[in-house]
């Protein structure tokens, strides 16, 4: 099949620091070897961008030799870390900025959601900024005018269609953006980050409509965003960038497995320790670990028993200790909540102290999780996030040596069949 | 393998991609409504502040260039002299101070979204001549006014060079513009320039003072100034006064057809990369 975008050897250099007389000076050089018809000589130099190390020189690649194709209806998912290049890539798609060297081919229009609501002008009403902001992405007068009704309704902002932008909450403003950027018809949709504000209707509806986008209308969309949960629902194909090279380009569950993979290895945690003591009023937490058959372990397996041991101290020693527990897979959706209360036990409260909870057999598929923990009394509350990791190895929870993967299905439970 | 389109580094110098710019005519228009709209929104006098400016202003200048310093005014009534060399430098500098900005002040619509980065600039020319129309009307009311006050003075058959008038003031300011903004992207040097170059140019053109009166040795030096020409030539057909030569609205003509084609493409050279800079 014909791809619709191609892209060659793409890079992207930036000048770090700021803009001074250094910068002048390099510009003449620059503008004196081209009249003698030399490269540009800055052009030779730069290091891979890896925002955490040192480097040797001003200049740094955010993006170096790019290549891939992207065939039409595809939904590819961009991920990779903080600066790994994929805005850059998006904002060289979307003709924002420029590409130092290389070629990007395609058909069609682009058109980016690269932040919703651009160009949106405060003093307008909502139904003077639909065109305004039509207009802006490339839509003609005609093209709104006949979607003018689609998109009120799809922002559903239809009672404040006639006020100025300004009186807006942040929430209605990113509604109406979203939906006029959603009746833009593209070949190609380039989308940044979009779903991470709204309210939980409005993403939902967001996702839906983007699904309608490429799976029934059959355009090709690029996507990037940190939440993978969305961006598994949504995408076919993945691509992880990382110090603005590609690493990986393949179907979206390697790339993301790939991704979390790679990127939880710098601090995953199988136990807790904090030697400071509380100061003032309050909970701390002192110490979390698992048990499994009364010995501390890292690992556990599918269908094992295991204890999560909690260590406290509090100021106040009257009254009843709550205790919930989060836990989150790698996408960071939350699938269980741990809560004393549910065993009916009232555990009460000490100065200094031990809860443990016994998760018998437990339900997880192989993956990497993390637990959110949250102690409260009477007087107070203390709560931490992604305190503690759970790495869960495939075990035999069937008896039998069959057993599902992560890609497949999150929980396991114990079935029995008849017929 | 064929594709449609293709981004490529750089683009070339030459390529003013008038093309593209017509397909986001609709753009164009929407922008100088939205100019045009918003200025005065929740304000009480509206629309009446195009007027109050320029009144305000030849008041002010009948009163210290020709009442105080008495400057001569071709036998033109001072404050008729004034309006009409404000109105016309008002249109000039207004697009030109404003589209000297166009980068800075677009860069968080600029970042995010691309269109022909041209359209802003074109979009200020045409919102400020709806301006000018405006304060056109203020003129002709104070003008009409001395008429039948018997005030010695006549429009003639040079009125129909109006439009080229206007035409040559939007390309000169146009150029100008997009030159000054495509440099401040990096340096922010020319922005202060800018601000007081255009006052100190009023006073190098003839808006205070007619050509005719200017000493000989100087008279060739101030018509260097591309507004010269047109604002002698919209007193010229207006009052029949001043200095009407076809050389000197020649020059003016040229220069801003020159300046505004080297000012598009340095512009449409700098918009690909100046969000990495500005």
């Amino acid at each position: 099949m014909k791809p619709i975008i191609r892209i060659e050897n793409l890079s992207k250099q930036y000048r770090l620091g700021t803009i001074g007389t250094g910068t002048l000076s390099n510009d003449l050089k620059r503008w004196s070897y081209r009249i003698r018809g030399k490269e540009d000589p800055f052009l030779k130099v730069g290091d891979t961008n890896n925002r955490a190390s040192k480097g040797q020189s001003n200049y740094v690649w955010a993006l170096k030799d790019i290549n891939f194709e992207v065939n039409p209806g595809e939904v590819v998912g961009i991920i990779g870390r903080n600066g790994a290049g994929k805005s850059t890539l998006l904002k060289i798609l979307s003709k924002v900025t420029g590409p130092s060297t290389g070629r990007i081919d395609y058909d069609g229009r682009i058109g980016s959601l690269l932040e919703v609501g651009t160009g949106f002008h405060p003093e307008l009403t909502g139904r003077d900024n639909i065109f305004l902001n039509g207009a802006i992405l490339g839509m003609t007068k005609k093209e709104i005018r006949s979607k003018l009704d689609e998109i009120i309704d799809f922002s559903g902002c239809e009672r404040y269609i006639d006020t100025p932008v300004k009186r807006y909450s942040s929430g209605m403003t990113v509604r109406l953006g979203f939906a006029v950027a959603a009746h833009l018809e593209p070949e190609i949709l380039v989308v940044d980050e979009v779903l991470a504000v709204g309210d939980a209707e409005f993403q939902r509806k967001a996702i839906g409509k983007m699904q309608d986008v490429s799976r029934n209308e059959g355009r090709t969309v690029l996507f990037v965003s940190h939440n993978m949960a969305s961006i598994q629902a949504l995408c076919t194909k993945g691509i992880l960038l990382r110090n603005g090279e590609v690493a990986l380009h393949s179907d979206i569950s390697s790339v993301i497995n790939e991704y979390v993979s790679c990127n939880t290895d710098i601090d995953f945690r199988t136990s807790y320790v904090n030697t400071e003591k509380l100061q003032g009023e309050g909970i701390g937490i002192k110490q979390v670990y698992y048990l499994a058959d009364g010995v501390q372990v890292d690992n556990i397996m599918s269908g094992q028993d295991v204890d999560i041991v909690i260590h406290y101290e509090s100021s106040s020693s009257s009254g009843y200790m709550n205790t919930l527990v989060g836990i989150y897979n790698n996408l960071d959706e939350k699938l269980i909540i741990l809560n004393s209360d549910y065993d009916n036990k009232k555990v009460p409260c000490k100065r200094e102290g031990k809860i443990t909870c016994r998760l018998k057999n437990i339900q997880l598929v192989e993956g990497q999780y993390s637990l959110n923990i949250q102690l409260s009394n009477a007087t107070s509350v203390k709560h931490i996030k992604g305190v503690i990791n759970l790495m869960v190895e495939k075990g035999d929870f069937y008896g039998n040596g069959l057993i599902p993967t992560i890609n497949e299905c999150k929980f396991l439970v114990n079935q029995e069949w008849y017929s | 393998m064929n594709f449609q389109n293709t981004i490529l580094p750089s683009g070339s110098l030459f390529n003013l991609r008038l093309k593209e710019i017509w397909k986001y005519r609709d753009l164009l228009l929407l922008f100088v409504r939205r100019d045009f709209v918003a200025v005065y929104k929740q304000t009480i006098l509206g629309p009446t502040w195009f007027f109050i400016q320029p009144l305000f202003t030849t008041v002010i200048y009948t009163f210290i260039f020709g009442s105080i310093a008495d400057l001569p005014a071709d036998g033109v009534p001072h404050s008729l002299f004034y309006l009409a060399g404000i109105t016309a430098w008002n249109y000039f500098a207004n697009c030109l101070t404003t589209i000297s900005d166009t980068f800075s002040k677009n860069s968080s619509l600029f970042g995010k979204v691309y269109f022909p980065r041209a359209v802003t600039p074109l979009s200020i020319v045409i919102s400020k001549l709806i301006q000018l129309m405006l304060q056109l009307v203020l003129f002709v009311l104070v003008y009409v006014y001395y008429i039948i006050n018997g005030a010695n003075i006549a429009p003639n058959i040079t009125l129909l060079l109006f439009p080229v008038l206007v035409l040559t003031m939007a390309m000169l300011s146009l150029g100008l513009g997009m030159i000054i903004s495509s440099m401040t992207t990096k340096y922010r040097d020319l922005k202060f320039l800018v601000k007081f170059g255009i006052q100190l140019a009023m006073y190098g053109s003839s808006v205070i003072y007619p050509l005719s009166e200017f000493p000989d040795q100087y008279r060739t030096l101030i018509a260097l100034n591309p507004m010269v020409g047109v604002i002698e030539t919209f007193k010229y057909m207006f009052f029949g006064v001043g200095t009407l030569s076809n050389g000197l609205i020649l020059y003016s003509m040229t220069v801003s057809v020159l300046l505004f084609v080297i000012g598009l493409a340095i512009f449409n050279k700098t918009e690909k990369n100046f969000m990495d800079t500005v």
